[in-house]
């Protein structure tokens, strides 16, 4: 399988995904 | 202490932009139209542009590293957001410390991995095998699209803690 780093689309994609994992994150350990 | 820290907020914000604005170019623009080059005008990127970059993405790199450190050490935040957020139970606290960390390994994948694999794809040290050349430019790349990929959530954290949305 492809690394999916290879594609810029899909880092980008990943890194928004990653945005929304962190801020689940960081109102779980706030609240 | 609040103006010096003012003046240190600037100087990160500063090296910050410069040190993703770089890490960018290389991603968004540099990579992708490589292949598009004619081969007699590479050499131009090679020798002389991707240097260039590489040394001020490095060393703003370090900068941010630098000032960021400092600013949260005068804000009081440092602990908190080294821990993120677990002693103090804050959301912006672990915003904030989410995206320190990202960018703390960010920082070490431009010095101890993409900086030492750039100098051999560049050929800016000798090295007696050629085929470490193209896998030193694999490896480079991909940690600069690791680097790309945390930068978006780095970014957000640091926004959002400074100005909390939740």
């Amino acid at each position: 399988m492809k690394n999916p780093l290879e594609s810029l689309h899909k880092t980008v994609v990943l890194g928004v995904v990653m945005t929304v994992i962190m801020v689940v994150v960081a109102l779980a350990i706030g609240s | 202490m609040e103006f010096a820290e003012h003046l240190i907020r600037w100087f990160h914000v500063l090296s910050g932009v410069m040190w993703i604005g770089l890490l960018w170019y290389l991603n968004f623009v540099q990579v992708p139209t490589m292949p598009k080059i004619p081969d007699e005008l590479k050499p131009a990127i090679g020798k002389h542009i991707a240097p260039a970059v590489l040394f001020w993405f490095r060393w703003s790199a370090a900068a941010t590293v630098f000032f960021g450190l400092i600013l949260a050490w005068m804000e009081g935040s440092i602990g908190a957001a080294l821990s993120i957020g677990l002693n103090d139970g804050s959301t912006t606290s672990a915003l904030l410390g989410i995206a320190m960390w990202f960018g703390l390994i960010m920082a070490f994948n431009v010095w101890f991995v993409i900086w030492p694999n750039q100098k051999i794809a560049l050929g800016l040290i000798d090295v007696s095998d050629d085929a470490l050349k193209p896998k030193s430019a694999r490896k480079a790349m991909l940690f600069s699209r690791t680097n790309t990929l945390l930068s978006i959530p780095m970014l957000y954290g640091m926004i959002a803690a400074q100005n909390p949305p939740f």
